[in-house]
């Protein structure tokens, strides 16, 4: 039986939900189905992250002439080539570069830009024009298309954001798989559980709920059971961010049946004395990420996973009167991952020169072609399904 | 018209047009007449009660400020928002204006503005409430020109020869027409250049700028004249769709998500021929039959901040610490006066993930039980129990640590009097029980009417309303 398959005949599908019985030995993969499962692990970092500062135009005039305060000095980056540079904090993700396992994307972003947070959040999320409105995001609906069970796509956050949401099914969120698991083992709700068969799941939004109460029971203790094979022994950075990769690291390697793994980073905003608080973010960020594909190699799973970091904007070239930048428009996109077709740096660098009327770098890419190539290339489904129109392939994975 | 309403059918009422009834104000109204109690919900409302915040140095214009004021002023800000957000809650659970109030929610998310701007988002609700059941264009003109909605589409960067379009587009696609309903991107354009000058005074005024004003000819909606964006506004309200797609909106909201073509059309009518006048057209809904039956009861999924207040009402709780209100609204994702965007709160099944629900089910518990559903099977020997009980108490301590709530549960169990186990299920519970919660329930017993009441509450048919 091929994979394919293996996964069509899962029991869910068949609508045996309600026993858990059989969720235990059964539903994750074994070592010879393991290999090769491949995943993605997507990163958003919220805000607005000041690409210019992350990855820079270390030679370029207009760079510093337009920020005088917070453009980066040499010596505080660490050398890509003879134009480009790494910000110093993100010390691990340059390491990863050295060794191939790093794809830039420059100029990605989309027409017409539209610089608030949240819509530009939701335009990244769900894969939109800048003018149309999506109740789906493009996990979702690569959800909807390819996978039957909601575990397929997990967000390790508190929520559930709207990438993930699609209209037959949705992803899970939980940031703490033991406290969820603790929570649908309530013996009240258990009880409601154990009541609660195939008829009352109508398409009402009583049925609604109670779908969505089973699909959490069921993909809770099938997280839990699952993710109990595995638990790092692989240090990892102190922080919030650090402790949701590492969730990530014990669901992959434990061999979870999951495909797209989500979480984010916040804070980028950094309209006001931005060097320290981007500095630290992005060494957070690094760190973390490090710590991660570490735990990845460690347990030969590197090979089968796809990191894709973005930001819903980048930020105004020029600074603003208080050391900071505003909002922006295209950014550049880093692609992290054991087996890359396209590492270094994909495409031409930002120009300087020539920016939009708004003083904002232009896209050359369009944010949707990486979704396309990731769609494809990758998790190897029709990305033209998912995503509603066509959109280059890009061939970096 | 002059039936009187079954309970259940005047707790419909009372979810819709506000956050449930408590059990003294039922019996009150049970003995009125239908029209007696819609009558009663608009008198109730005829008054208004803005929200007042003291805002300390914020309304300091930022120059005179101390540098220690300055730098406090971010931290105020954010400060003055959470003082915000509580004070509404807290209006909300306790008003006597109920129905205004759930309007102005409505209109809240209609005109959904995302600041972290406390003056004008206070200005901007204060507005809403005072319009909210009189005459949408007003509402719709002022809330135009208020410095929250010209903050956040734009409209003070829109100037003549630099037309910023924000604020032209939402307001067509998002406040009156609704989205690709008969208008073009040129329509857009040429609104824009309508509403260039718009701006605000320091002290929160509307300014027409003459100078930032583009006087030439505009053409919108096939009308060509010198216009203003009053003129737009006009223009817009004179389309018979802006008055069909807020009734459609109003319908989803208070009546019924899935929408009935003739019954909109029929209060589109209405609603249009009186000129806008909200009133009529909610009078028009809650004393037409329709709206009380069968599958229009119990098939709302509560919005969060009607679950929150929902609870909050009967059993007067108290948040001590405004930040766990906060909290709360932020894991079930709607934050009152924080938007999303300016689409506003999707709403309906939206609400609905596997976080989300799990905490939806576990709410009642958590705020006014101290974290525990208490169970009890009938199997259980005696250590059995002991061991539960210490469990609960351990649960109930760590958990009164972090929530801080407060509720009046001898009130609420006092107003209930000898209600029997089925009078409960109906007094708590809209929808009609599932199959399978029927079982659960009827296997539940009720000695402990504190815990019974938790347990319903409990059940995913309490989050529909």
């Amino acid at each position: 039986m091929d994979r394919r398959n293996f996964l069509k005949q899962s029991v869910f599908a068949s609508g045996m939900a309600l026993a858990p019985s059989f969720l235990k030995g059964m539903e994750f993969l074994r070592p010879d189905q393991l290999s090769g499962y491949k995943n993605v692990i997507i990163i958003q970092l919220s805000g607005g992250n000041d690409g210019l500062n992350s990855i820079i135009p270390i030679s370029n005039d207009i760079y510093h002439s337009l920020r005088p305060q917070i453009a980066k000095k040499a010596a505080q980056t660490i050398k890509i080539s003879d134009n480009l540079a790494f910000n110093d904090h993100l010390k691990a993700i340059a390491e990863l570069y050295d060794q191939g396992e790093v794809c830039i994307v420059n100029n990605v972003g989309y027409p017409n830009p539209n610089r608030s947070h949240f819509r530009s959040t939701d335009i990244w999320q769900t894969a939109s024009d800048t003018n149309q409105y999506l109740s789906t995001g493009w996990v979702g609906r690569y959800l909807d298309a390819n996978c039957q069970h909601p575990y397929q796509a997990i967000e390790v956050d508190n929520s559930l954001s709207l990438a993930m949401k699609g209209n037959r099914m949705n992803g899970i969120a939980v940031s703490d798989p033991h406290q969820l698991y603790q929570t649908t083992r309530e013996p009240f709700f258990k009880n409601i559980i154990k009541n609660t068969h195939k008829d009352m799941l109508d398409e009402d939004n009583q049925g609604y709920l109670y779908k969505t109460m089973l699909e959490t029971y069921s993909s809770a203790s099938y997280i839990q059971e699952t993710s109990k094979v595995y638990k790092t022994s692989t240090e990892y950075p102190q922080s919030p961010f650090a402790k949701n990769l590492k969730t990530i690291a014990d669901f992959i390697v434990s061999g979870l049946k999951t495909r797209v793994y989500y979480s984010s980073l916040g804070g980028f905003d950094s309209h006001v004395n931005q060097l320290n608080s981007q500095d630290r973010l992005l060494r957070i960020y690094a760190e973390a990420i490090g710590a991660l594909v570490n735990d990845l190699k460690k347990n030969n799973k590197f090979r089968d996973t796809l990191i894709l970091t973005f930001s819903e904007f980048g930020r105004r070239v020029k600074q603003n009167g208080s050391r900071g930048t505003d909002h922006g428009a295209a950014n550049n996109v880093i692609l992290i991952g054991g087996s890359l077709k396209r590492s270094g740096i994909y495409n031409e660098l930002p120009n300087l020169s020539e920016l939009d009327t708004n003083g904002d770098l232009k896209y050359s890419v369009d944010f949707r072609s990486i979704y396309a190539t990731v769609l494809n290339n990758w998790l190897q489904v029709n990305d033209r399904d998912i995503l509603r129109a066509n959109f280059k392939n890009l061939g970096f994975i | 018209m002059n039936t009187p309403l079954s309970d259940k059918l005047i707790q419909h009422l009372y979810w819709r047009t506000g956050f449930g009834i408590s059990l003294s104000k039922l019996k009150s109204v049970r003995k009125l007449s239908k029209n007696q109690i819609v009558d009663r919900l608009f008198s109730e409302s005829n008054q208004e009660t803005p929200l007042f915040i003291d805002f300390g140095v914020l309304f300091k214009n930022p120059r005179n400020l101390s540098r220690e004021e300055r730098k406090q002023l971010k931290k105020l800000r954010n400060q003055k928002m959470l003082e915000l957000n509580s004070s509404w809650i807290k209006q909300l659970t306790e008003t006597k204006q109920v129905l205004r109030e759930k309007m102005t929610l409505f209109f809240h998310n209609h005109f959904a503005v995302r600041l972290r701007t406390p003056r004008a988002s206070l200005q901007l609700n204060n507005l809403i409430r005072k319009h909210a059941l009189g005459n949408f264009g007003d509402m719709l003109m002022e809330v135009s020109k208020s410095p929250a909605m010209l903050l956040f589409l734009n409209n003070r960067q829109n100037r003549k020869d630099k037309p910023n379009e924000n604020f032209a587009r939402e307001v067509m696609e998002l406040f009156t027409l609704g989205r690709d309903n008969g208008y073009t991107e040129n329509d857009i354009k040429e609104a824009a250049r309508a509403f260039t000058g718009w701006n605000f005074t320091k002290d929160g005024g509307f300014v027409f700028r003459k100078s930032q004003h583009d006087f030439g000819s505009k053409t919108v909606l096939g009308k060509t004249g010198n216009f203003t964006g009053e003129d737009i506004i006009k223009i817009l309200l004179e389309q018979r769709q802006t008055a069909k797609y807020l009734t459609e909106k109003i319908y989803r909201y208070f009546v019924n998500e899935k929408i009935d073509p003739l019954k909109i059309d029929e209060l589109t009518n209405i609603f249009y021929g009186a000129n806008y006048n909200l009133e009529t057209l909610m009078r028009k809904i809650f004393l037409s039959d329709w709206f009380y039956a069968p599958e229009n009861i119990g098939v709302k999924i509560k919005s969060p901040i009607e679950l929150i207040v929902g609870l909050s009402k009967p059993l007067q709780v108290i948040y001590k610490d405004p930040k766990v209100l906060l909290y709360l609204q932020r894991k079930l994702n709607q934050i009152l006066f924080l938007p999303p965007n300016v689409a506003g709160w999707p709403g309906g099944r939206s609400w609905i993930d596997s976080s989300t629900l799990m905490l939806r089910l576990k709410l009642a518990s958590v705020t006014l039980n101290k974290g525990v559903i208490e169970w009890h099977d009938q199997n259980d020997m005696g250590i059995t129990t002991m061991m539960r009980q210490k469990l609960y108490k351990k649960i109930k301590s760590q958990t009164e640590k972090k929530v801080k709530a407060a509720s009046n549960w001898q009130y609420f169990l006092t107003s209930l009097e000898q209600m029997n186990k089925e009078e409960l299920i109906d007094f708590i519970i809209q929808p009609k029980l599932s199959e399978g919660a029927s079982i659960v329930i009827a296997e539940l017993d009720t000695k402990n009417t504190k815990n019974f009441v938790i347990e319903l509450m409990s059940l995913p048919e309490y989050q529909l309303c």
